[in-house]
């Protein structure tokens, strides 16, 4: 009897610990959604922006894009430096992404829990892969056009810089979560660490990395764009100037131009994923 | 002759809690010892010292007469290649083929370059497709690990060990996630190795009833400590109503249907 009595109270007191924990998890939820909600007041007042006026522009928006900005006959006389300009654009995204996509596998594998040598190895590579991730690829561009200037080079070091920092991230979780079992069975067989990652993780890793990489390139050859407005190379700068000389219609046709290669390279992806896997 | 010898060995991961509490047994060549407990209770770790996957906190492991502790790098690979050991969940590389995870079992008797590249031997190759045939895999050569069945993953994981041309095999729940049958077929290969090929077998089992089916030998341990160390038949409810805890009673009901050992 006695015993029973000091197992109920014990279910008892988890039982009580179980409800509190759901009722902090609510306020912690509720307190979140406020700060939030003051936040964007906050802002609002901040900027003085007049939300009826955000909403009800958006159909003149729309009314101005229909009359001005489409492809007209003319600027497909333009097309073949639309042309040169976005194949610019396309390389130096794909050369940039498979480069620090390379180099984050280095870093990836000297941090991941399962094949680091040391954690101090993992400290510093994940500090440096946060610094160059969390700095925005416009702003690298905006940073690095001190030192570069307005070259090809200065967007392609942004974008090599950003996709660095997100591929480290993304590969140390890869190589812990799919390859740390057999990285463990092939220590087991004294397997030496030059083995282990040949061997093992990057035959386990494979389809992700180049799933990842993929990801990168299509992500990036939006961002090249718009890094290209801001350093004068490849096809932004072709549409910065159309937009700026008010050729709407040439730049219109510019942006069908880059939505036209995202999509390719994406379905290029696509088949390249079900190949892999 | 000694093949194991664990002297004292306290495991401990930080904090003030014990995996391992200093425990200390020898294991004979030709064995085949069952090492049986609750979950928690640190089979897995007491394992992983032998190899020193896991650092000892204190005491001392030897292997064939080699105190594992303060091994150089080069001299831990020599030992562990001497060493297989098969997992629960088999830890194969799932997208290469059954030949090439069982090759992976080479790359410590290799240098850092042949091992980089994985260059097999022809010899070697010719090893493996022997071990497969005896595991009963030959017919699953070329396959893609992913695509076999939990059992025949397992008995890849064995030949595997195999080619290491081992002296010990350790085995970290070899069963745990097989069907009754395909977890025969497995303990069936491993006795085959300890009676026919001498290779001394230290495995971590779950269910008591094959430990006593299969070992020559069973140690109970709980809470990081050894309860017993002794003959199959020498196990007593009671013994194993002392090494499961609380959990020993779901055992006996499922372990006396079958057995009616008392
Ligand atoms: N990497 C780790 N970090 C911290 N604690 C750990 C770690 N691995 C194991 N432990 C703890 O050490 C103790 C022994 O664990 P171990 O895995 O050896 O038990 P086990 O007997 O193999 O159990 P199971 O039957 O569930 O596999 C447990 O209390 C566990 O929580
Ligand atoms: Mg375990």
């Amino acid at each position: 009897m006695g015993l029973k009595h000091t197992t109920s109270f014990s279910q008892m007191v988890t039982h009580m610990a179980r409800i509190d924990f759901f009722v902090r998890q609510r306020i912690v939820a509720f307190v979140v959604f406020v700060i939030l909600c003051g936040l964007v007041y906050v802002s609002i007042v901040v900027t003085e922006y007049d939300v009826a006026k955000g909403f009800t522009s958006i159909p003149k928006a729309v009314r101005w894009s229909t009359e001005n900005f489409y492809p007209d006959a003319a600027s497909f006389k333009k097309i073949n430096k639309i042309a040169t300009r976005l194949s610019d654009t396309i390389i130096t995204a794909v050369t940039a992404t498979t480069c620090a996509s390379l180099l984050a596998f280095f870093f990836a594998i000297i941090a991941a829990t399962s094949t680091r040598p040391h954690w101090l190895f993992s400290l510093v590579s994940r500090a440096i892969a946060s610094l160059f991730r969390n700095v925005d690829v416009s702003a690298w561009a905006l940073i690095l056009l001190f030192s570069f200037g307005q070259s090809t080079f200065t967007g392609y070091l942004a974008l090599f810089f950003v996709t660095f920092g997100f591929m480290v991230r993304v590969l140390i979780e890869t190589i812990d979560q799919v390859s740390g079992d057999s990285i463990e069975a092939l220590r087991a067989t004294g397997a030496g660490a030059g083995a282990v990652i040949t061997q093992s993780v990057i035959p386990a890793c494979l389809p992700q990395i180049v799933s990842w990489t993929l990801f990168m390139i299509e992500t990036n050859i939006r961002s090249a764009t718009l890094v290209g407005i801001l350093t004068g190379t490849g096809i932004g700068y072709l549409f910065d100037i159309y937009y700026k000389s008010l050729n709407y219609h040439a730049a219109s046709l510019v942006i069908v131009a880059i939505v036209l290669a995202v999509l390719a390279v994406e379905a290029l992806s696509n088949t390249v994923r079900r190949m892999m896997l | 002759m000694t093949i194991l010898h664990v002297d004292n060995v306290r495991k401990t991961y930080g904090g003030n809690s014990y995996a391992l509490d200093g425990v200390s047994f020898s294991v004979e060549k030709g064995e085949f010892v069952a090492i049986i407990g609750p979950s928690g209770a640190g089979k897995s770790t007491l394992l992983r010292c032998v190899n020193r996957l896991i650092f000892v906190t204190s005491g001392e492991v030897s292997v064939n007469g080699i105190a594992v502790t303060g091994l150089s790098n080069p001299s831990l690979r020599r030992l562990r290649r001497t060493i297989g050991m098969i997992f629960q969940h088999y830890n194969l590389v799932n997208r290469l083929t059954v030949l090439e995870n069982v090759l992976h079992g080479r790359l410590g008797y290799k240098s850092t370059i042949a091992g980089t590249c994985g260059f097999y031997t022809a010899s070697e190759k010719n090893r493996a497709y022997e071990i497969l045939h005896a595991v009963g895999l030959h017919e699953h050569i070329y396959k893609r690990c992913d695509q076999l069945s939990g059992g025949q993953k397992q008995r890849v994981g064995i030949a595997r060990a195999l080619i290491q041309d081992p002296t010990l095999m350790l085995c970290d729940e070899p069963i745990a996630s097989l069907d009754p049958s395909a977890a025969k077929i497995v303990m069936d290969t491993l006795r085959d190795i300890n009676t026919r090929l001498g290779i001394t077998v230290v495995a971590n089992l779950h269910q008591v009833h094959v430990a006593r089916d299969y070992a020559t030998r069973i140690i109970g341990v709980n809470n990081g400590r050894v309860i017993y160390d002794g003959l199959p038949k020498d196990l007593t409810i009671d013994i194993i109503q002392k090494i499961y805890g609380s959990e020993a009673h779901d055992l006996i009901l499922a372990d006396g249907d079958t057995h009616g050992t008392h």
